[in-house]
């Protein structure tokens, strides 16, 4: 199995309908998918990310209930675009091989299967059936602060093995200083060679988004992640038209006409955003912890529910290592602050 | 003293095997005489050192010995006790199924266990459900569940090569097992594993759909009664809070929602105590297996 071969010197996936969902509550409307995938398409976006914030199959309790079926919300943007491919999101343990394969039939042409950064392990049969299925792989490997380059490598070793063509430093707390970025970006580089390409999805918790993007390019990555208005979970992601804007200077390919996303992040998403992703003191927290970014809503509402404060639930969350998924634990920590400010 | 026995094998003598076999030593009314691999092991030498007649000669060597089992425990595959299990049901051996194989009726020894102890084969379906299906029963016997929808959170180092290289076979069969056992109308399943160190004990969170309108009393009570039927078998499952009742909203339907957080901590026969996912599997077989002797020596008094 080979990497693909790229259209310009960095390819942009745009994930603004995928982590994005995570900061509308995975409410996401049919009108707002069309809007969103007809502005990036014209941009030049070639990848657009469209699921549950937890990846297909994520509709629950624990992550939140979707509010239009994510295979309805597939199947529009493949209607929409006219150059973009969909790529969807799949984290093993939440969504299956089924959801895969309707996702595929809903026009996704792309999987990106999320494991934590130790438990690659866990994706090899989501990846050889993407691969039968014809479709592009990447893998993300979350949460790649909790773990050294070395150890990263051997697991993003594992995803390419198993068939997947971009392995990904996730960034998914927004915790990776640029220092500490760099020298995962070159230790998966180095591990893959030219069998696959090297991926960056970040967060902006602490504002290094951006910068990483630019350290991850230098050093060899290739797939880079945004989102427009950084709608995403926590502060949200590296935004897309800042991205666009950036590369534009540095004389960088992408492909992207960066007056066109600008004219989609202000008058296509801003429109419908319930909230803007800041770097507020919750979202800092996340970085500066280390917590899962899709944690914050979870958070809030469970802060609102027992009367006790986000930051410190967050906090907690860092404290006991928690990785993404454990949205119940919230709940646990919650009713556990609430009993200590009682007794 | 001197009671009459039931002859038993272990078939596979990993982790879970050598744990089984801990927890066998002491029954009442099975005789583990017999542990069995595919090839020479750590897990047969321990069950040597025991006394036990232990081969590496497989399914095989078992069906040839004298008196065959009356029961088998198979802590092997999914794929290698479904070339087994027709073998042992030709020999009139019930099986016990540790594995995802799932060919037998799915068995959760608080809520069904007395009702397939005559069953040639048993499915003991998943840790995941040992630990969470017994909780979406005790809401669903008390009013309507719609939906339920478990999240099993596990030590990494508790989880094997076999578990990782199909979760997807741990959803599915969780998942169909919280609706067919637990008493739901539709069932979700979660895996999440956890590297933390030192370990993090085994995690479950048991949601359930009700109506608003619910007796939440009534749920709490029932709760609470599961949780000392369970542990009667794993003395380490416990409650973490009180279940926890929010009030309807339009996001789940209109529905009301109860919340269960259980820590399933194991009891360190042979497996750490963090991995209580492999020590209810194991606790939960070693109970209908002796549901299932107490029933043959009853039937041959």
């Amino acid at each position: 199995m080979t990497r693909p071969v790229l259209r310009d010197d960095v390819r942009i996936i745009d994930t603004t309908l995928r982590d994005g969902s995570h900061a509308v509550a995975h409410r996401f409307t049919e009108t707002q998918v069309r809007d969103t995938v007809r502005a990036l398409d014209a941009a030049g976006v070639e990848w657009i990310e469209v699921s549950h914030g937890d990846g297909v199959g994520g509709s629950s309790f624990n992550y939140g209930f979707s509010g239009t079926d994510e295979m309805s919300l597939i199947n529009a943007a493949r209607e929409e675009a006219r150059r973009a491919k969909i790529a969807v999101l799949l984290v093993p343990g939440i969504g299956t091989v089924d959801d895969l394969k309707r996702a595929h039939d809903a026009g996704a042409e792309m999987v990106r299967v999320a494991t934590h950064c130790t438990e690659a392990d866990v994706s090899p049969q989501h990846f050889a059936v993407a691969r039968e299925l014809g479709m592009e792989t990447a893998g993300f490997l979350m949460m790649a602060h909790k773990t050294d380059p070395e150890n990263l490598a051997k697991q993003a070793r594992i995803m390419v093995d198993a068939g997947c063509q971009a392995p990904y430093v996730t960034d998914s707390a927004g915790a990776l200083l640029m220092g500490d970025a760099r020298a995962r970006f070159e230790a998966l580089v180095a591990e893959v060679g030219d069998e696959a390409w090297v991926g960056y999805h970040g967060h902006q918790n602490m504002s290094l988004g951006v910068a990483n993007s630019v350290i991850a390019h230098e050093a060899g990555v290739r797939y880079i992640d945004g989102s427009l208005c950084a709608l995403g979970a926590g502060a949200g992601n590296s935004p897309t038209e800042v991205l666009g804007a950036v590369f534009d200077r540095l004389g960088v390919a992408t492909g992207l006409d960066a007056g066109l996303l600008l004219d989609a992040a202000e008058e296509v998403v801003r429109p419908y955003l319930s909230r803007w992703p800041k770097m507020d003191r919750n979202a800092i927290v996340q970085g500066w912890a280390g917590v899962y970014s899709s944690f914050l809503l979870h958070a809030e509402r469970a802060a609102e529910r027992y009367k006790v404060p986000a930051h410190a639930i967050l906090r907690r969350c860092g404290e006991r290592g928690y990785v993404g998924g454990q949205e119940d634990m919230i709940i646990d920590i919650a009713i556990g602050l609430a009993e200590e400010q009682t007794t | 003293m001197g009671q009459q026995k039931i002859p038993a094998a272990i078939v596979g003598p990993g982790n879970i095997g050598t744990d089984l076999l801990a927890k066998l030593a002491h029954s009442p009314v099975i005789d583990v005489r017999y542990v069995v691999g595919i090839v020479e092991s750590d897990g047969l030498a321990r069950a040597r050192a025991r006394g036990i007649e232990a081969s590496a000669e497989g399914v095989d060597w078992l069906l040839r010995q004298n008196p065959l089992p009356q029961i088998v425990f198979e802590a092997t595959s999914a794929k290698a006790h479904a070339a087994s299990a027709p073998r042992y049901a030709e020999a009139g051996i019930q099986a016990v199924d540790l594995t995802p194989a799932h060919l037998g009726p799915m068995v959760s020894p608080a809520v069904n266990g007395a009702d397939h102890i005559a069953s040639p084969n048993i499915s003991m379906i998943t840790c995941g459900g040992q630990a969470t299906i017994p909780i979406v029963h005790a809401v669903s016997r008390i009013t309507p569940v719609s939906y339920a929808e478990i999240v099993a959170s596990i030590a990494s180092r508790s989880a094997g090569a076999g578990t990782r290289a199909n979760i997807d076979e741990f959803t599915h069969t969780t998942g169909q097992a919280v609706a067919e056992v637990g008493g739901a109308t539709r069932g979700k399943a979660i895996i999440i594993l956890n590297p933390v160190e030192p370990p993090m004990i085994m995690r479950d969170t048991v949601f359930c759909m009700i109506g608003g309108d619910a007796d939440r009393a009534a749920i709490t009570a029932s709760v609470h009664e599961m949780v000392a039927a369970v542990q009667e078998y794993v003395p380490g499952y416990t409650l973490r809070a009180e279940p926890q009742f929010d009030e309807p909203t339009e996001a789940w339907g209109g529905h009301a929602r109860v919340a269960v957080f259980l820590e399933v901590k194991g009891n360190g026969d042979y497996l750490p105590p963090f991995a209580g996912n492999l020590d209810i599997m194991t606790a939960a077989a070693a109970r209908i297996g002796e549901l299932m002797a107490r029933a043959k020596l009853e039937a041959s008094a």
